[in-house]
């Protein structure tokens, strides 16, 4: 509870007070609920059962507002809860619209950490669309004339899709023996194949459309390019992960008999993304366009991987969902500080701007390395575990996903030569402290998960095998 | 009592087939003439055709609710009249006509 | 004790690239000599160790910690260190020493001579994990690692955009293999269900041979070694790396990680022992490459190009070695190799320093009377690499060709042509270079100096080692008297004193009287190409032409066979066009518009509809009175 009410809280005072109150003070506030997940994982017990922490009546007896955390929840609120001070602190160059944008990604923080949080479905959907209010003011703060139909397409993508799961979700709602939108009696109703299908496509078109997989994406690349730089970073960073987590956690368990019949499908379509956004982001010159269809790529191996249903591909996919949001972010602040320093984001029109910047340099060439998947960066571990469990799935569709390894090098260095080396007029203006902070906890993330992975699978494998308990009984097949 | 014995005579669907044509003619009064004025009269042709049935079937039944309704009815259809002939009144004054055809500013 | 091999370098790269700013120029540079010259000690302790234990000891192990495991998937950070990979290892942190010193001088007019340290330091602990990793992911963690580090030691110059092109190349080149590599390593743990050599190894132990599991294997970490190792198709990355500074030439790209595909081949000798068919498809690569390497070095005015296209043809020696199924003449020749090529580089790098930056072999000449050292120790490179007699070259080339003679009359004669023509090439380079005329019109002939003593003490060492490299392996004519304890130091010595380097025993290459007296007939040969090249260099004092004059097959071979020109067409051309493609329609007019084409459709529709409101009360009733019917008559019926 205390991880909702706490930003909630917080971007009031923000909004009440408008531009007294201080980026360090708010990113402060927004840090707060990471104490109280390190508390919640004491709740935890050896089962990995998701744990109701709090648990209240709230429109009947069996529609109740209840949080649960379990392992899986936690990495989510731990990444969630870390990366929103970063975006906070990196908001600091948004002279004009700081405040505004403090108080709407505080308040998506809120919503965030409900939708990670929510055990009941119609309090997951309500969290749900709840982020989508914040993201849609922050997007529509975007300069440029077609800032309404870039803004106005994301919505109503997204709504769709979060439309046809209500629809799913009272469907099922409707089968249960007490009417309940309680997670364990969702999952407690027996679908016939043809039901489950129906069902499975509805959820599933929601998570499609966040995460994008690849036919649903055509809003992503608009809106994470003209987005300021907090909305880029939330929607890549964060919120693309609501999508991979939903899947996981709603999909998988409340439709696994409509599994079989969509995990070609949905490893076909991801594989497609992995290579569609790779080849495209080789020729792009808009970085943030660059960065958009990387992400595209990136984020579709990861949900290959969620549907092989081996441990190697959950677990490495929620490794690499972290990770993504670390290297995103990072990748974000970085062009962010290069365009407020030079005036553009184009590569043609940059270069040289590692002559005078020497912390930015190494950063930028850290988070590079991290998207990349050098050894020893965040990135290999999770890439591995992917292509490894999608190798298991079927060798072909493996090398041509492994094909990204050769074209992320390609255009994230051509990304790098480009800004950074060459001769070049254009330099970074000096860092501030807080830029300083955010790229600090950031590599930490980049170089600490690249040598430790093991963490952060410790963490959730637990919760992921209950789930491939739940898959496997449901389908007959041994993960 | 004998001055009502012509009524009694008649039967109740006489006054059904009576209040079905003055309803129609004010329906098709309402649909299809465009002044105004006459709109107005003959949505009062279309009560009174209800009041008239309202009547007809209180007698009939030897009940005097119906009757009751009735002065609701023409309660409502005094203040319809006196609001609708002010709008008009008003759009006479705006537009120097009655003719609603040319109302339609709640074009889609 | 193993984990201090691994730990110093790491430590001299994070104190140079934290610190380095602060700390004063030739201290980083010091400092970074000083951490890999420690890893050096210790790695001759160990490998002490390792050679004394008796009886034989196989290998030392250290788990550090548990990396990942997932399911029934289990990698972890460990090291073995046998002789395989301590052998590696010296050559490794020996010759890393040598080139970390000779670059504090080398590079004392950089300003960011702490981020060379720091990279090179990085290297050489990529190289390490690579060598000494105890299971397959801990090698491709170096692989990749090492990869990255000589992108970031070709691009070092970063303002140069050419540079970073070069740089780029040669990451995106090796990430092919990478790839490939990847491959393999998954189907390894596909098949075993491990990645620790030991587990593997084992089990396929139990293989047939020819297994079409194992030829696969085989192949696809051989595609890896192609792009480490520069083997055609993925070799152009390695000329072009030349870029880099010299010392980042003489250490990655010629001594230490362009070997690792041999490294890989000789360590995983149990599965190309199965795979006749695959050490089939290296023997042809490597002898390719040797050969069109060999024939592009004849056109290369550049120092270091020459060298470069050296050092690919003499990576082809190796594979044609390993393809023959002799892997200890294989790593012979890696050691010997990494001697002399590292004393031609940073021989070079001597002379470039002394021309201030120029590279043109063209533009040098006369040198030997102003860089007498650096003359003398290029001449026993040159003389080693070329194969004269009691030098190093001599002993691991004989090897390679006694293996060749052995199975294949056919490649003996290529090979013979592609180390003729080496012999050739490289004495070109030298006498252009170091003898005739002086003909650089900027820089005045007085002002040439040799190189400071930090520089050509590594020459002098390294000439050394080059003379005497060839006592690791005597050869068995040679007698045992030689010394007994050098003498098979690298073959396979069943049941002997030493850990065996392979699982399986090597096969003896037994030749007949009428072979030998052929490899015996080669010196003379080698020494008439050298009396050619001397001929048309130093008595005629011929200079290669300029480059708008070269005609024919010439041209064609300064063009590098213009295969570089071919992979634009056929690779990033085709690929640019599809992505440009893929953006403009597929993107933003098929998937963009066709969901946008939803919205104009139910934007048509409410158009439709909205022409019944069209405002006029009259319709609104009529539709009001038809709703009624409706309903009445739904009610009715």
């Amino acid at each position: 509870m205390e991880v909702i009410i706490i930003p909630f809280i917080a971007c009031l005072c923000v909004a009440i007070l408008g531009k007294r109150t201080n980026t360090w003070l708010s990113a402060l506030f927004s840090s707060l609920p990471l104490f109280f997940v390190y508390q919640y994982f004491e709740h935890l017990d050896s089962s990995g059962r998701w744990i109701a922490l709090f648990d209240h009546a709230w429109i009947s007896d069996n529609i109740r507002f209840t949080l649960a955390f379990d392992g899986l929840t936690g990495l989510m609120l731990i990444l969630t809860n870390i990366l929103v001070p970063i975006i906070v602190l990196a908001g600091i160059r948004n002279d004009e619209n700081q405040c505004k944008l403090t108080a709407l990604t505080l308040f998506m923080q809120a919503a965030l950490n409900g939708v990670f949080m929510a055990q009941d479905g119609l309090m997951f959907y309500i969290f749900w669309e709840l982020a989508l209010i914040p993201i849609y003011f922050i997007t529509l703060t975007m300069s440029g004339k077609f800032a309404f139909k870039i803004t106005l397409r994301f919505f109503l993508y997204t709504f769709v899709g979060s439309l046809a799961m209500l629809a799913s979700l009272i469907y099922l709602f409707l089968h249960t023996a007490d009417y309940s939108f309680d997670f364990e009696s969702l999952r407690a109703v027996e679908l016939n194949p043809t039901q489950s299908i129906g069902v499975g496509a509805g959820i599933l078109l929601a998570f499609l459309v966040k995460i994008p997989i690849l036919p649903f994406h055509s809003w992503q690349a608009d809106t994470y390019t003209e987005a300021p730089a907090s909305g880029s970073m939330l929607l890549g960073g964060i919120m693309l992960k609501m999508g991979l987590y939903g899947i996981l956690r709603w999909y998988f368990p409340l439709a696994p008999e409509s599994i079989a019949f969509f995990q070609p499908w949905m490893i076909g379509l991801s594989v497609a993304g992995v290579l569609y956004g790779a080849i495209i982001a080789l020729r792009q010159k808009d970085m943030k366009r660059l960065v958009a269809f990387s992400s595209l790529s990136h984020v579709a191996l990861i949900a290959a991987g969620l549907f092989t249903l081996s441990a190697e591909g959950i677990e490495g996919g929620l490794l690499q969902m972290f990770v993504h949001g670390v290297n995103i972010i990072g990748l974000f602040l970085v062009i962010e500080i290069i365009e407020k320093s030079t005036g553009t984001r184009v590569l043609g029109e940059l270069g040289g701007l590692a002559k005078n910047n020497r912390i930015f340099m190494v950063f930028f060439m850290l988070v590079a390395l991290g998207t990349i998947a050098v050894p020893f960066t965040n990135g290999f571990p999770g890439e591995f575990l992917l292509l490894k469990s999608l190798y298991g799935y079927n060798p072909n569709l493996a090398l041509l996903a492994g094909l990204t390894i050769i074209f992320s090098a390609v255009y994230i260095l051509r990304m790098v030569q480009f800004s950074m080396f060459g001769e070049g007029k254009k330099a970074i203006s000096p860092l501030s402290w807080n830029e300083i902070l955010a790229f600090a906890i950031l590599a930490f993330g980049i170089v600490g998960i690249g040598f430790m992975p093991q963490i952060i699978i410790d963490m959730v494998h637990k919760s992921v095998l209950i789930i491939a308990t739940w898959i496997s009984e449901a389908n007959g097949i041994l993960t | 009592m004998s001055s009502l014995s012509i009524f009694n005579q008649l039967e109740i669907s006489h006054y059904i087939y009576l209040s079905t044509v003055l309803f129609c003619i004010g329906l098709f009064g309402v649909l299809f003439r465009r002044n105004a004025i006459i709109i107005l009269m003959c949505i009062e042709l279309m009560l009174n055709a209800v009041n008239l049935l309202f009547v007809a079937f209180s007698s009939y039944m030897g009940d005097a609710d119906g009757q009751i309704f009735v002065f609701f009815i023409m309660v409502v259809a005094a203040a319809e009249a006196a609001v609708g002939l002010a709008i008009l009144v008003l759009v006479y004054r705006n537009t120097r006509k009655t003719d609603v055809s040319f109302l339609d500013n709640l074009k889609g | 004790m193993l984990e201090w091999i691994i730990v110093l370098p790491l430590l001299g790269f994070l104190i140079n690239g934290v610190f380095g700013s602060i700390i004063p120029k030739p201290i980083a540079g010091w400092l970074g000599t000083a951490f890999v010259f420690g890893s050096f000690v210790v790695t001759c302790f160990l490998f002490s160790d390792l050679l004394s234990a008796l009886p034989a000891k196989g290998a030392v192990y250290l788990k550090v910690f548990t990396f990942l495991n997932v399911g029934n998937f289990h990698v972890d950070i460990a090291f073995q260190f046998d002789r395989l990979s301590a052998i590696m290892a010296l050559i490794i942190t020996g010759i890393g020493t040598l080139i970390h010193a000779y670059s504090i001088s080398y590079m004392s007019d950089d300003d960011s001579l702490y981020k060379f340290f720091s990279f090179l330091n990085l290297f050489i602990f990529s190289m390490l994990v690579l060598v000494l990793g105890s299971n397959f992911v801990m090698m491709f963690f170096g692989w990749e690692g090492v990869g990255l580090c000589s992108y970031l030691l070709i691009g070092f110059w970063f303002k140069n955009v050419s540079f970073g092109k070069a740089a780029r190349k040669a990451f995106v080149m090796n990430r092919i293999g990478d790839l490939g590599l990847l491959m393999g390593l998954f189907l390894i743990y596909q098949n075993f269900g491990s990645f620790e050599y030991t587990e593997v190894f084992a089990k396929f132990g139990r293989l047939e041979v020819g297994t079409g599991i194992c030829t696969a294997i085989a192949l696809l970490l051989f595609i890896g070694a192609m792009g480490k190792s520069a083997q055609i198709p993925l070799y152009t990355w390695l000329p072009d790396a030349m870029a880099g500074p010299t010392p980042v030439s003489a250490l990655i790209h010629a001594a230490t990680m362009v070997t690792a595909g041999i490294y890989l081949v000789v360590r995983c000798e149990a599965i190309y022992a199965l795979a006749p068919f695959a050490r089939e498809v290296i023997l042809w690569i490597g002898l390719a490459t040797s050969l069109m390497a060999a024939l592009i070095g004849l056109k290369q005015n550049d120092i270091k190009k020459v060298l470069a296209y050296s050092t690919v043809s003499q990576l082809g020696f190796m594979f044609i070695a390993l393809g023959c199924g002799a892997y200890t003449a294989a790593l012979f020749h890696v050691i010997t190799h990494a001697f002399f090529k590292a004393l031609l580089f940073l021989g070079a790098g001597s002379v470039i320093h002394g021309m201030h930056h120029e590279q043109d072999i063209r533009q040098m000449g006369g040198l030997r009377k102003k860089m007498p050292i650096t003359y003398a120790t290029f001449l026993i490179g040159t003389l080693a690499i070329t194969g004269f007699p009691m030098l190093s070259g001599f002993f691991s080339k004989d090897e390679i060709f006694t293996a060749i003679l052995a199975q294949n009359t056919g490649v003996f004669v290529l090979g013979l042509l592609s180390a003729s023509i080496t012999v050739f090439y490289t004495f070109r380079m030298f006498f252009v270079t170091f003898h005739g005329n002086y003909r650089n019109q900027h820089h005045s002939y007085e002002k040439i100096a040799e190189s400071p003593l930090l520089m050509t003490l590594p020459l002098l060492i390294l000439a050394v080692l080059s003379l005497i490299g060839g006592a690791v392996n005597f050869p068995n004519y040679m007698g045992e008297g030689i010394s007994k304890g050098l003498y098979h130091l690298l073959s396979f010595d069943g049941g002997g004193s030493f850990s065996p380097i392979l699982i399986l025993p090597e096969q003896s290459f037994e030749i007949s009287h009428v072979k030998e007296w052929i490899l015996f007939a080669l010196t003379p040969l080698f020494l008439f190409i050298f009396l050619v090249a001397r001929k048309k260099y130093v008595v005629k004092a011929a200079v290669p032409e300029a480059d708008a004059d070269q005609v024919g097959f010439g041209k064609t071979l300064a063009n590098k066979f213009y295969v570089d020109e071919a992979y634009n067409r056929s690779f990033v051309e085709p690929i640019e066009l599809v992505s440009d493609t893929l953006t403009e329609y597929v993107d933003e007019k098929a998937f963009k518009s066709s969901f946008d084409g939803i919205g104009r459709i139910n934007q048509y529709v409410a158009s439709l509809l909205s022409r019944f409101q069209n405002g006029n009360i009259e319709y609104y009733l009529v539709y009001m009175v038809i709703g009624l019917c409706l309903l009445l008559a739904f009610n009715l019926f």
